[in-house]
């Protein structure tokens, strides 16, 4: 919620921070010294506030080019001796795997800690992927905070228990917890601020006769867990019913019981580290328990342990009823595991095993939409006033349309994405990973063999270019993949939140730095390069045609600063509709501005059915003018 | 002190409904409460229907979703998204603070939705909750300075309704903290006006 109050040097001051902030916070009061991240929501603030901390801190804080590297980096600094972290959302711990799995044979030396932020619901993310099944492969214990005081504390923790080990430890978040702001108290930050000194000391390898020594630490950590006591439990110590539950989960599963009015017969089990699973003290937490409920998010992670364990020990323990993802007890709306939990899903699944009715909550006000028929219109998330992406992806369907032969467009994640959406006129047809739009392309674009002639384009933006776009255009350069990528460049990392790549020239600290030039990197793969203006439809649209039947691949770089970062600093230029010239329903276009353009800023009068323009949101692009039949938009410059 | 207070604010993307929601928080710990808040952001921030639940407390702190029916205090800075949670989180003890200025869902502006009856909208909400305030926020923060204040005016008019326990001071308070110097002042102002304008349309 506020920077600031993660840098305050003021032990014991409890300030308001978002479980991010949260990380952050701990991760210096851990005497971390080496922060290396890729942005992805949840977490892109962390690595954020880290990097505005490095001088208070005598930190050192890096926007990689992508996750391998950054987990890479940041490896390096601990091997090193400097307390390192890393920031990543599970697509990026997907990138960074390679390396992880080998590192934990390897192991660490000064502690190393991987923040992961998974996204339930997938807020902001194109798929619901648990990052705890990688951490579990590639053998990293686990740890999972219920709010930011938690957050905080268990990245303390993890620090030691990494030292301790000399292995890796993931703190894996939910965005609940990332962006949901609670209480913290500070700690201490005088201990920090003693000089580290780094220095190479020994072989970092990793080998296959690593292995026992690893499996000899998870037995280790999972004591630890028992003897740190890495759980709490609440409620009646009899109860013969038992909530297991991590992270925010424990919350609602607590907030349901109350509301049950159950919270005096059944327990809950919070589990701060869910892998690996403290056992000495399970065997006397679930003894004399009958029925187990599992309440987590994403996948029934903890649920397969605990039964797997259970099953184990079922001489000591009996045999429990469980519920959970599983038996499809513990479900959203959707289906079981789908979808964040909540408070209400709690409530209905215990209402359910417990036989109970729902609790009336015929106070609720749902009838309020009779009078408007029931239902109302959903928003389709848009582009943008003024966003690039928009006028590139007209011309890329004009394009497209005049060549006739049935092209099409394939993509990647990033704001661009919704391309294939009503925003970008349903124009990209794939969307995979960072970068796959590319490798996709080539695929196709290797087809001739099997009668393949469609035209290909893939677009990709300026930050994934350098994150995962080279090395698939090395390979399509090397076997000739025929296809368009065109690259929109809108000098930012937009989606995230606006974080600088290795093409702007500031870095992460705000230290100016020599800008890469993308089209030099092109060239000197030998691929032809060019670069238009998206809001100029027209040359844009052309290029594309003259671009497209050119052998192998091919590259068109679409500039134009992102539009939210330009409505911060330039005063805009007005755009207005003539209400004269402008023929309303009457003409042609039927509408076109506010019909198919779809910038939110194109508004039509219902009382006149004419074309008008939204000041409040116009951010002056003024593309929208260079469409209109009539030239019924006009655009004041330097209003 | 009440145990528990239920603040949802909604609205769609790009309003600054989530700073008017860690201002209620942050307004509510000066006061002494106890707070949470949650915001989901990233993708939502392009045009989407966005909400925030805030939740604040006496001793026990909850978790970070309200439950269904269960908001106290609904913030709404668009009148249709107001009558969206509404319908989910409602019930017949909840006050309404809403902005009357739509925001037209692109599938409305390409004429292939319907926005529903605006007077409709407003009598619905008026009938099922126990109070409701309406203004037009956007065109009170033009007053101000800036159409992009509108979250404070809103902050402001929900200060001014006194449906939440928290005083003036410790709203003021909470943005002194929050805005750096050069920007206190417009949402100082914006936060006035919003009160201002409640607390008239209160008296009369």
């Amino acid at each position: 919620m506020s920077i600031a109050n993660v840098k305050l040097e003021a032990p014991g001051k409890k300030v308001m921070l978002t479980g991010n902030e949260a990380v952050a916070r701990g991760a210096i009061e851990a005497g971390m010294k080496y922060a290396a991240s890729y942005p992805g929501s949840p977490t892109s603030e962390v690595l954020q506030i880290l990097a505005s901390a490095t001088s208070q801190f005598g930190l050192y804080a890096e926007w990689s080019s992508n996750e391998k590297v950054a987990s890479e980096a940041a490896a390096a600094a601990s091997f090193a001796g400097v307390r390192s972290l890393t920031i990543l959302k599970p697509d990026g711990m997907n990138v960074a795997l390679d390396f992880l799995t080998s590192l934990a044979y390897s192991g660490v030396n000064a502690g190393m800690v991987i923040m992961v932020g998974d996204d339930p619901s997938a807020h902001s993310s194109i798929k619901e992927e648990d990052s705890r099944h990688l951490s579990k492969l590639s053998r990293l214990p686990i740890l999972e905070p219920v709010n930011s005081q938690e957050a905080k504390d268990l990245t303390t923790k993890a620090f030691e228990l990494s030292e301790a080990l000399k292995l890796p430890v993931v703190v894996r978040l939910v965005t609940r917890v990332c962006h949901a702001t609670s209480l913290v108290s500070l700690g201490d930050t005088e201990h920090i601020k003693e000089p580290v000194k780094a220095a190479y000391t020994e072989p970092i390898l990793c080998f296959p006769q690593a292995h026992p020594e690893l499996e000899q630490k998870i037995r280790k950590i999972a004591q630890w867990a028992s003897e740190q006591h890495m759980w709490e439990y609440l409620g009646p110590k009899d109860a013969s019913s038992l909530v297991i539950a991590s992270g925010p989960c424990t919350l609602y599963a607590k907030e349901a019981l109350e509301v049950l009015g159950l919270h005096n017969e059944v327990a809950v089990l919070s589990l701060k580290m869910t892998w690996p699973l403290p056992e000495d003290d399970l065997v006397n937490l679930l003894k004399d328990k009958k029925e187990i409920i599992f309440a987590e998010e994403i996948d029934p992670f903890i649920e397969e342990n605990i039964t797997s364990f259970a099953a184990y020990h079922a001489e000591d323990l009996g045999v429990f009823k469980f519920y959970g993802k599983r038996n499809g007890y513990i479900k959203s709306p959707l289906g079981a595991g789908i979808g964040e939990l909540n408070t209400d899903i709690m409530i209905d699944s215990l209402a359910e095993i417990k036989g109970l009715g729902r609790p009336d909550f015929c106070g609720r006000t749902a009838n309020c939409l009779g009078s408007v028929g029931g239902s109302l219109p959903e928003r389709d998330r848009a582009f943008c006033p003024g966003c690039p992406h928009r006028a590139s992806y007209w011309a890329l369907k004009s394009a497209l349309a005049l060549e006739g032969n049935d092209g099409f467009v394939l993509g990647d994640i990033g704001c661009y994405a919704m391309g294939r959406g009503r925003t970008g006129y349903y124009t990209v047809k794939s969307v995979h990973s960072m970068g796959s739009g590319i490798g996709i392309a080539h695929g196709f674009g290797t087809l001739q063999k099997f009668d393949f002639t469609q035209p290909i384009i893939a677009v990709v933006g300026d930050s994934t270019f350098y994150h995962a776009v080279i090395p698939a255009l090395v390979n399509a350069k090397h076997n000739n993949g025929k296809f368009l990528c065109v690259i929109l460049d809108n000098s930012t990392t937009a989606m995230t939140g606006h974080q600088p790549h290795p093409g702007s020239s500031l870095d992460a600290r705000g230290i100016e730095v020599p800008a890469l030039n993308m089209e030099e990197i092109i060239s000197g793969l030998d691929i032809n390069v060019v670069v238009t203006d998206p809001y100029d439809i027209n040359t844009t649209r052309d290029m594309v045609l003259e671009l497209l039947p050119q052998p192998g691949p091919k590259v068109l770089i679409l500039r134009r600063e992102c539009s939210l970062v330009v409505s911060k600093k330039e005063k805009p230029r007005r755009v207005s509709v003539d209400q004269e010239k402008c023929v309303g329903k009457d003409c042609g276009c039927n509408n076109l501005c506010s019909r198919a353009f779809g910038c939110p800023a194109n508004i039509i009068d219902l009382e006149t059915g004419k074309g008008r323009i939204d000041e409040a949101l116009c951010v002056g692009c003024g593309v929208c003018a260079s469409l209109c039949p009539a030239g019924a938009i006009t655009v004041e410059e330097g209003v | 002190m009440e145990e528990r207070i239920n603040i949802i604010v909604s609205g769609v993307g790009g309003q600054g409904n989530v700073l008017a929601s860690q201002m209620m928080a942050l307004a509510g710990v000066a006061a002494g409460y106890g707070a949470v808040e949650a915001e989901t952001f990233g993708a939502s921030q392009r045009g989407g229907s966005v909400m925030s639940h805030v939740r604040l407390y006496k001793n026990n702190s909850p978790g970070p979703l309200i439950p269904e029916g269960k908001a106290d205090v609904i913030l709404g800075f668009e009148p249709m998204e107001t009558l969206r949670i509404l319908a989910r989180y409602g019930n017949p003890n909840t006050k309404v603070v809403v902005n009357t200025r739509p925001v037209y869902p692109i599938g409305v502006l390409a004429g292939e939705q319907v926005y529903p009856d605006m007077t409709k909208i407003l009598e619905s909400i008026k009938q099922h909750v126990a109070q409701t305030y309406t203004l037009n926020a956007t065109e009170i923060a033009l007053e101000a300075g800036n159409p992009v204040v509108a979250n404070m005016v809103m902050v402001g008019a929900v200060c001014g309704t006194g449906v939440i326990p928290i005083k003036e001071e410790h709203f003021l308070l909470a943005m002194k903290d929050y805005f750096t110097d050069k920007i206190l002042d417009i949402n100082e102002k914006a936060f006035r006006l919003g009160m201002d304008y409640i607390t008239d349309t209160i008296t009369v």
